[in-house]
């Protein structure tokens, strides 16, 4: 360890950048900041920018995994012509993947933001209320998967015990229903969604000066006027997050379907779709990487979003 | 996931008035109500693992129980054998955890001690990573891990492929950004003189980081390690995909396995579900009283 720090100001200090760094670092000081920052670096550089870059590049490529590397033929856009015309799951996928964001976006963000403004009104037992709404997202999503088997089981499930007589009357098949089904496994997407969309949104109102309210209050302002006029626009930083996070998290949908069906038969999610040609029968890299990169692709809007949104709190 | 942020906080608010009234009192209603909805499918998922498959059969499932015992849970514990998978997840928790901590406070620590024209790059760098969605990377990564060479007393199967440490290897990489994120935050609401008159006594880079910041950064770390454990222990994909032998899947992604030994019995697969949420909510009690603790002492530092 270093025992030979200079305390000294240099004398090069003019820029207010400059004059942070003045202190200079000892030999043994540098070698240990290189060590803290490069092996993180490295191992996000190897195992997610490598391969995200790599599935870039193999998107344009014909491979078959088997041989080595040298086998890799660039055949250009090819895959992604082919993902659009003769892949029959792209476009059922690719649709899913919408309702999802669709759900998400109108159902489950606006009623997490609703119970989060009504937990935050200083009532009694908010905590206890509290304790079940964060229930599903302590819950890995593979078993809410699993228990939206359990509720939705046309012949054992809650929703058809309650509605029919399994034993007589027909029953509606929720999850094996090609029509219907993404849109019953999308409730418990939202159900687990609007209780995220809840802490975070909670955290913010609590952040947020309650004086701004009460002089809203003052000036005779309604319960919705301060909300739309005062609150909303006063939390627009987390209102941001709120979006990211129901764009990206749409995007990564991916557990409760496997779980329910393995994404076949009505639940194709673009994520299933790439796992496929990982581990299924008729894997194909190029597809694969191709569908990956219009995930990426998309997901691009809400990362720079997100960033440029936390770097600008940051510097304010 | 993205995640929560440890955010600072405004000065705690003063306790409004509470008025009581009809609008008080249909708020009330309306909460009643929407956390009974809420929890429901859990409620559902304890009743039916309560009851015998062979009492829901003969009376239908919603019907007063005739018996009720914890018979589905022991057999889904004994024929699963749920407490290997439990371990498994231990197995790669734990250390994933660990290097997460101590990487992402690394980085937060240099980033929020000196003025180096790299710290917003690094930390996009790392940010960015955690917001992708994991398929992007998904082919290239299981690619590169078959070509990963390892000695077999690391991994049975002589790669980075199918083994433990491939799988705390992604879990760190993947989570790191957003840790470093949190706690390059924290940290810079730390007072510099702090770590400044450590170092005019002498301290360098790492006495300052040990001694100084991780101490004065243990509400923060708490609160990630609950909120990391959670994350990680509910993992499916990662294991899926890169653990191929299923007896050394940890307990999430083993699901999907033993879900095709329960299948014909819902009551019995409502047991393991149950049992596999246990661990999460049990850390969950704890992780709602840091989580608070990382908030509040996060703003008073400001």
């Amino acid at each position: 360890m270093a025992t030979d720090i200079a305390t000294k100001a240099s004398t090069r200090a003019d820029g207010a950048r400059r004059r942070k760094r003045a202190v200079r670092l000892s030999t043994w000081d540098r070698v240990a900041i290189a060590v803290m920052v490069g092996i993180p670096v490295f191992l996000t550089g190897a195992l997610i920018w490598f391969p995200t870059v790599s599935s870039v590049l193999l998107s344009f490529t014909n491979w078959d995994g088997i041989g080595g590397l040298h086998t890799i033929h660039w055949i250009g856009t090819t895959n992604y012509r082919q993902i659009v015309t003769i892949y029959p799951s792209f476009w059922p996928a690719f649709e899913h993947n919408f309702y999802w964001l669709f759900a998400l976006a109108f159902v489950g963000t606006p009623m997490g933001m609703l119970l989060a403004y009504e937990l935050d009104k200083n009532i009694r037992g908010t905590r206890l209320y509290q304790s079940a709404f964060y229930i599903p997202v302590v819950i890995a999503p593979a078993i809410i998967g699993l228990i939206t088997e359990l509720v939705l089981s046309p012949q054992q499930g809650l929703i058809s015990s309650l509605f029919a007589d399994p034993r007589h009357g027909h029953v509606i098949d929720w999850l094996g229903n090609p029509a219907i089904n993404i849109w019953a496994v999308l409730v418990f997407a939202c159900w687990r969604h609007a209780s995220y969309v809840m802490i975070l949104y909670l955290a913010g109102l609590k952040a947020l000066d309650p004086t701004l309210r009460e002089a809203a209050a003052i000036d005779g302002a309604s319960e919705a006027q301060a909300y739309f006029k005062v609150v909303l626009p006063a939390l627009k930083p987390i209102n941001i997050v709120l979006v990211v996070i129901t764009v990206i998290e749409a995007l990564r949908a991916f557990d409760i379907v496997y779980i329910i069906n393995h994404g076949r038969n009505g639940l194709e999610l673009l994520s299933v779709l790439i796992t496929d040609n990982i581990i299924g029968e008729a894997s194909r890299i190029g597809y694969g990487s191709a569908i990956a990169v219009v995930l990426l692709v998309i997901s691009i809007v809400p990362i720079v979003v997100f960033v440029w949104n936390s770097f600008q709190q940051a510097d304010a | 996931m993205t995640d929560v942020a440890v955010e600072t906080r405004k000065p705690p608010r003063q306790p409004t008035k509470r008025r009581a009234g009809p609008g008080r009192l249909l708020l009330h209603v309306f909460l009643v109500l929407v956390a009974l909805l809420w929890i429901s499918p859990i409620i559902w998922a304890i009743f039916t693992a309560m009851r015998p498959y062979a009492d829901t059969s003969a009376h239908g499932y919603v019907s007063w129980p005739h018996h009720f015992n914890f018979d589905n849970f022991k057999n889904a514990y004994t024929q699963a054998d749920l407490l290997h998978y439990f371990f498994n997840s231990i197995i790669v928790a734990l250390p994933a955890i660990f290097l997460i901590l101590l990487f992402s406070s690394a980085v937060a620590f240099v980033v929020s001690r000196y003025s180096y024209w790299f710290n917003v790059p690094l930390l996009i760098f790392f940010l960015a990573a955690n917001l992708l969605p994991q398929q992007v990377i998904l082919q290239p990564l299981y690619r590169l891990y078959l070509q990963i060479p390892l000695p077999t007393w690391i991994s049975d199967s002589g790669y980075l492929y199918d083994s433990y440490l491939g799988l705390i290897l992604i879990n760190v990489a993947f989570q790191t950004g957003f840790c470093t994120f949190v706690l390059a935050n924290y940290m810079k609401t730390i007072p510099k003189s702090l770590s400044e008159a450590a170092r005019v006594d002498g301290a360098g880079v790492l006495r300052q980081y040990f001694q100084i910041m991780l101490p004065l950064s243990k509400p923060a770390i708490a609160a990630l390690a609950t909120l990391e454990f959670t994350f990680i222990y509910n993992d499916f994909l990662w294991a899926l995909i890169l653990i191929q032998n299923g007896s050394k899947r940890p307990i999430t992604a083993a699901l999907n396995n033993l879900q095709g030994e329960f299948f014909t019995d819902n009551n019995l697969l409502a047991a393991g579900a149950l049992m596999t949420a246990i661990p999460t909510l049990l850390v969950f009690v704890i992780l709602q009283k840091h989580f608070v603790n990382g908030l509040t002492l996060g703003a008073n530092k400001e």
